[in-house]
């Protein structure tokens, strides 16, 4: 690795998502000395694996081409990949950070031009996919992967596989003796924007997603749309690969309730709205969609978006907190018990596949920080004096929606921004 | 340009380039039919020694133009970055070998595909110079915040602390805004159990200790001219004086209004005097200041209702579409004011959907719950004076009955209305050197455009609202709050924030001459020949950021600092006089006059594509990475947006043999995913009129077609391209080949 350059007047932004590359180009674009790290072979973050955005049903690589043009033309951004905070220590203005950068085996000689990934066997379960599809042992992270550089997975190092995607690069780009490196350096301010994960579905018992097939998350269903995903873009059940036209959804799956995740995610409502969207736009008239729910919280300005949706004769609401599903055996679709609120009548609704509105927990668990900052009951970093000047950008802050996340990493880059202004100004 | 022009044209061999096409012989084009100045090939160009080979020729051999024939513009953009040369790139590797097929008899075509892109990029190098950037760039770190309410506060505070000089403008006698008249506000930090107090005194004093903010009260804005650097801004006071003070950047915090309640007689607001809106019970609240809070008559209460959507989330005529996002929250606040004094007032919340999201929401929710507030679902129909009280007709729709509720005070959570000064489509423009203030407009802009932010939706102020939701159609001009979009003070403050930074990197960036998103660090910006112009206007109508202005002769007058260099001023000139250093009518003129055009019965039709550099080319590149192929026949030129295309280039193209042009933009409309806004949207009215040329020319209108394309679109995008060629097939070759 090049020598990084970083001094007490110089931003650490810890994590390459939405938030983090917002937080990091912000500062930056105000002439700030920025180093953007990312724990990951690429930036983008969530938001790569998502299909479209609510409420412009847009694409979120639109906005990343940008993203990644700017990173590209900025010279005041230091972006490094697969690096993690290992230590901090100091004080607002002058934190000590030790930086951990994991090997990737690949040099900045790689092309993209494919040919290791090609030339090796083995394959894992994709990260990108949530597991759904596979990905080679050598891989680009995804279509719109950045840097546009190929990965070695660690498992095949000191395998035939390693040497086989060696010897097929003509470009001597790989380094099969890259080692893990431990860095140094002085900041000033931090920011942490290490995003959300979706709640482990799991711990759901009752939606039985680990027993049941055709129970996904929808996380896992972004993908289902991706034409570059798993299923080619289709929308085919896991089970048997049969097209899913009736399609559930059950909302606060994990969150709002205190045996979970006890906040509201906020984001899920919309993105349930959003996704019976994609059922029409695969199946027209024959697609349909129930939304089990318990408020449809489509706030502010988008509640429009909502309305549409209501009206939309292929979508039903049941006002409803499902009690539990059970798998029909002979044709695999699943079988939702409950009762509806609204006028109390039992249900069981089969349907074709049930998608879990997972809710979204923050990425770092509080107890994992590598330095103390306030943390409220639900696991977000508060803004409080005594962290100093570490400052939460995005959904390490608070359940946001990628317009609030991009809304709170701009914010936090202002905070770091006084604080070296501040630096400089007393050393100037 | 005084300095000569030297250009060095380099080409890889690498990624499979040198097996599938003779580079030898592009060479052999660069120099001889494009004239470069110096041609390398080179086995593996973005390697440390192909990268040191092009920068030995800048320093020691005077090369100022660098023509890179290797991959796409988007990929190894850290090896192919040298300073101080102006660098164009022949997408051979994306744009040629990787949507061609491997075989004999595509070799032909796919070597004509890359001399042509080899030609091109050598040709626009020579329209290209260095944008030198202006030189009469100001650097002003002063921040005019208009509003002094909690958003207000928030920017002038932030901004302070960073180092900026502040003055907030306030059109009433106090600071604090909507929040000053209220009791207390929703929890903002854990454990979000209790209302907690407003924090507005908090924001006064601070203002009031720094000396880096100055207020001006009972003030508004009589004209705000200039541009992001140099605003000068008049700011006049009720008694009628002005005083003139210049600006870098604005943050409109001018927050919004309660909805009119009035408008909604079947909730007896206006009958009743116990029937209150929430801003009106926080008003009691903190005149009461802790002691109970009584009905208008002066008895106790003993139970209140809270009605919740109260004419919003509806499509009836007058109400607001929208939810107002805060007033649930608000509810279940000002039921804790009662609960709190008093644990046996009943307080019911009537909702149909009760909304509190994120960390902190929930958890005051519940909070509500175990205080004993009571949440129904329902939908109230009508509010109505009975014996002394009111009673409160609803639909229980848990129950599924029709029910009432005899209650001592109604409050009803009506929304909040943008107040975002006015719209600009809806009012006449002034004439150019004819200013006139208009009384209610917030910023009363001298600009061409009209005089306050164009709105999108609703009356709230227009942003790109999801990836890059601060950006305003007018540079250096930033909303903040709930002009921008219906919001609680919690929200208010962060937004707030984040637009004092962008309004302090707006300060920097017009101090460097750089543009603001999303060509941030762009230094080209448009010259115009005034000799000329024709004072036709369209450049000053069309302007998506409404940076171009009129003068009195009607001859257009650039602002520099407010242009976000989309082009679309370009593109509109019907005699091309706007041209930017590095992109101008000539630099893609040329490129697309320098194809090679075989003659009519070689049976090879050309067809030229001009796509969007943000999401159509990047989607003709990914397609290439998954080897979809398109026809031999194209030549795609990225264009800065779709509106920067000028009808000569088509009129130009098919004049000159082509025989079909493919124009690829972004989504238009109200979910525009231009990155320019109207970019798009004005190139696609533009191009309507396109039929005329082809009728003059005796051409199919099938010859040009226009399109939306998205970043993911990588199968259907070059499906277009193949259509169009499938066209040609059809209506045969155009015939005008010479």
């Amino acid at each position: 690795m090049a020598d990084i350059i970083a001094t007490n007047e110089t931003i650490l932004v810890v994590g390459g998502g939405i938030s983090g590359m917002t937080a990091a180009l912000e500062a930056a674009e105000c002439g700030k000395q920025v180093i953007l790290i990312e724990k990951g072979p690429s930036v983008g973050g969530r938001v790569s694996q998502l299909y479209k955005y609510f409420p412009k049903l847009c694409h979120p690589t639109c906005g990343q081409e940008i993203n990644q043009r700017r990173i590209k033309a900025n010279k005041n951004v230091r972006l490094l990949t697969m690096t993690e905070v290992a230590e901090v220590s100091g004080e607002a203005g002058n934190y000590s950070v030790t930086l951990k950068t994991a090997p990737r085996y690949v040099t900045e000689n790689c092309t993209a031009c494919g040919d290791c990934g090609e030339a090796v066997e083995a394959e894992f379960d994709s990260e990108h996919n949530y597991g759904l599809g596979k990905r080679k042992g050598a891989y680009l992270p995804h279509q719109m992967a950045y840097p546009q550089r190929y990965v070695l997975d660690p498992s095949i190092i000191g395998t035939p596989d390693a040497t086989k995607a060696k010897e097929a690069c003509k470009y001597d780009a790989i380094d099969l003796d890259m080692q893990e490196e431990t860095t140094s350096i002085t900041v000033g301010a931090i920011i942490w924007a290490t995003g959300w994960r979706p709640y482990d579905a799991n711990k759901i018992q009752p939606y039985g997603y680990d027993r049941f097939a055709n129970v996904i998350t929808s996380v896992e269903f972004e993908r289902l749309m991706d034409p570059h995903g798993p299923t080619g873009g289709k929308l085919l059940r896991p089970s048997d690969g049969k097209e899913a036209k009736d399609i559930a959804f059950i909302q606060c799956a994990g969150s709002r309730d205190r045996n979970y995740l006890k906040h509201c995610s906020r984001i899920c409502c919309m993105a349930s709205l959003k996704q019976t969207t994609y059922v029409r736009e695969k199946y027209a008239d024959d697609g349909k969609a129930t939304i089990y729910y318990i408020d449809i919280r489509a706030i502010d300005r988008i509640d429009d978006f909502y309305q549409n949706v209501k009206a939309d004769e292929n979508v039903s609401f049941i006002k409803s907190k499902v009690a539990k599903i059970e798998e029909d055996k002979a044709s695999g679709n699943p079988v939702l018990h409950g009762v509806n609120t609204e006028g109390y009548e039992r249900y069981a609704n089969p349907h074709d596949l049930v998608v879990l509105a997972v809710g979204m927990e923050p990425s770092v668990a509080s107890e994992d920080f590598p330095i103390k900052v306030t943390v409220n009951d639900n696991g977000f970093i508060e803004q409080d004096e005594a962290n100093g000047a570490i400052f939460a950008a995005g959904c390490a802050s608070d359940a946001l929606d990628v317009n609030r996340a991009v809304q709170s990493a701009t914010a936090s880059a202002l905070r770091a921004i006084q604080v070296v202004n501040k630096v400089a100004g007393m050393e100037g | 340009m005084a300095e000569d022009i030297k250009i060095g044209a380099y080409i890889c061999q690498g990624c499979g380039i040198g097996e599938r096409v003779d580079t030898a012989q592009l060479a052999q084009v660069a120099q001889r039919d494009a004239k470069a100045n110096i041609v390398k090939e080179h086995p593996f160009l973005c390697n440390a020694e192909g990268v040191k080979m092009i920068q030995d020729d800048i320093d020691n051999e005077g090369v100022n133009r660098v023509a890179i024939c290797a991959c796409s513009r988007r990929a190894k953009t850290d090896a192919f970055s040298f300073d101080n040369v102006a660098i164009t790139r022949a997408n051979l590797r994306e744009g040629v070998i990787w949507i061609r097929p491997d075989t004999d008899e595509a070799r032909e075509t796919t070597q004509e595909m890359a001399e042509d892109y080899v030609r091109m990029a050598v040709t626009e190098t020579k329209y290209m110079s260095l944008p030198t950037g202006d030189e009469e760039t100001k650097y002003t770190p002063n921040l005019l915040v208009v509003g002094g309410g909690v958003s207000g506060m928030t920017a002038a505070i932030e901004a302070a602390k960073a180092g900026y000089s502040v003055a907030i403008i306030e059109k009433t006698g106090a600071l604090g805004g909507a929040a000053a008249n209220s009791w207390k506000r929703i929890p903002q930090r854990g454990p979000y159990a209790d209302p907690e107090d407003t924090g507005v005194d908090a924001l006064i004093s601070e203002i009031e200790a720094n000396d880096k903010i100055t207020v001006h009260l009972n003030s508004t804005i009589t004209k705000t001219s200039g541009a992001p650097g140099r605003f000068s801004v008049d700011i006049t006071t009720e008694s009628g004086s002005t005083v003139t003070e210049n600006f870098g950047a604005i943050v409109q915090a001018s927050g919004y209004k309660e909805y009119d309640a009035s408008q909604l007689p079947e909730f007896g607001y206006g009958k009743s005097a116990n029937v209150v809106t929430q801003a009106e019970l926080d008003a009691m609240a903190k005149e009461a200041n802790g002691a109970p809070l009584k009905t208008k008559d002066g008895k106790d209460v003993t139970s209140v209702a809270f009605i919740q959507c109260v004419g919003q989330r509806s499509d009836k005529e007058g109400h607001l579409p929208y939810c107002s996002g805060h007033c649930c929250s608000t509810s279940i606040k000002q039921a804790m004011y009662f609960k709190d004094a008093n644990p046996d007032i009943d307080t019911n919340v009537i909702y149909t959907d009760l909304r509190t999201p994120g960390a902190g929401g929930e958890d005051f929710y519940r909070s509500g719950q175990r205080k004993g507030i009571t949440f129904t679902k329902g939908e109230v129909s009508e509010v109505v004076e009975s014996g002394g009280s009111l009673e409160v007709k609803f639909r229980d729709l848990i129950l599924a009955e029709d029910t009432s509720e005899k209650v001592d005070l109604v409050v009803l959570a009506t929304g909040q209305v943008a107040n975002a000064g006015v719209n600009i489509e809806e009012v006449d423009q002034d004439e150019p050197g004819q200013f006139t203030v208009n009384v209610d407009s917030i910023l009363n802009m001298d600009y061409r455009q009209g005089k306050d932010l164009p709105q999108l939706k609703y009356g709230f102020s227009d942003s790109h609202f999801i990836c890059f939701p601060y950006e305003t159609r007018r540079t250096g001009i930033y909303a903040t709050g709930p002009v921008r979009r219906p919001m609680d003070m919690q929200q208010a403050i962060e937004d707030a924030t984040g637009a004092a930074m962008k309004a302090i990197q707006a300060i920097e960036n017009a101090a460097k001459g750089r543009a603001a998103h999303p060509r941030s660090g762009d230094l080209s910006f448009p010259h115009f020949r005034r000799e000329g112009c024709t004072q036709c206007k369209r450049c000053t109508v069309e302007c998506p950021f409404g940076a171009i202005d009129e003068d009195e002769q009607r001859f257009p007058v650039f602002n520099e600092e407010r242009c976000r260099r989309c082009g679309t001023c370009m593109g509109a000139c019907p005699v091309r006089v706007i041209s930017f250093e590095n992109y101008s009518v000539d630099s893609v003129g040329q490129q697309l006059k320098i194809v090679d055009i075989p003659d009519e019965f070689d049976e090879k039709p050309r067809i030229l594509a001009l796509a969007c550099e943000n999401d159509a080319y990047p989607a003709l590149d990914m397609a290439a990475m998954n080897k979809v192929e398109y026809s031999a026949f194209v030549r795609v030129i990225p264009v800065r947006c779709l509106g920067s295309v000028n009808l000569i280039w088509i009129t130009d193209a098919l004049n000159s043999g082509y025989d079909g042009v493919v124009l690829m933009g972004c989504q238009k409309g109200e979910n525009y995913q231009c990155h320019f806004v109207k970019g798009s949207e004005i190139a696609h009215i533009r191009m309507s009129k396109v039929d005329d040329t082809l009728q003059s020319l005796s051409l199919e209108p099938e010859r040009v077609s226009v399109h939306e394309v998205a970043i993911t679109d990588i199968e259907r995008a070059p499906g277009i391209i193949n259509e169009m060629a499938e066209t040609i097939e059809k209506i045969g070759m155009s015939p005008f080949k010479f």
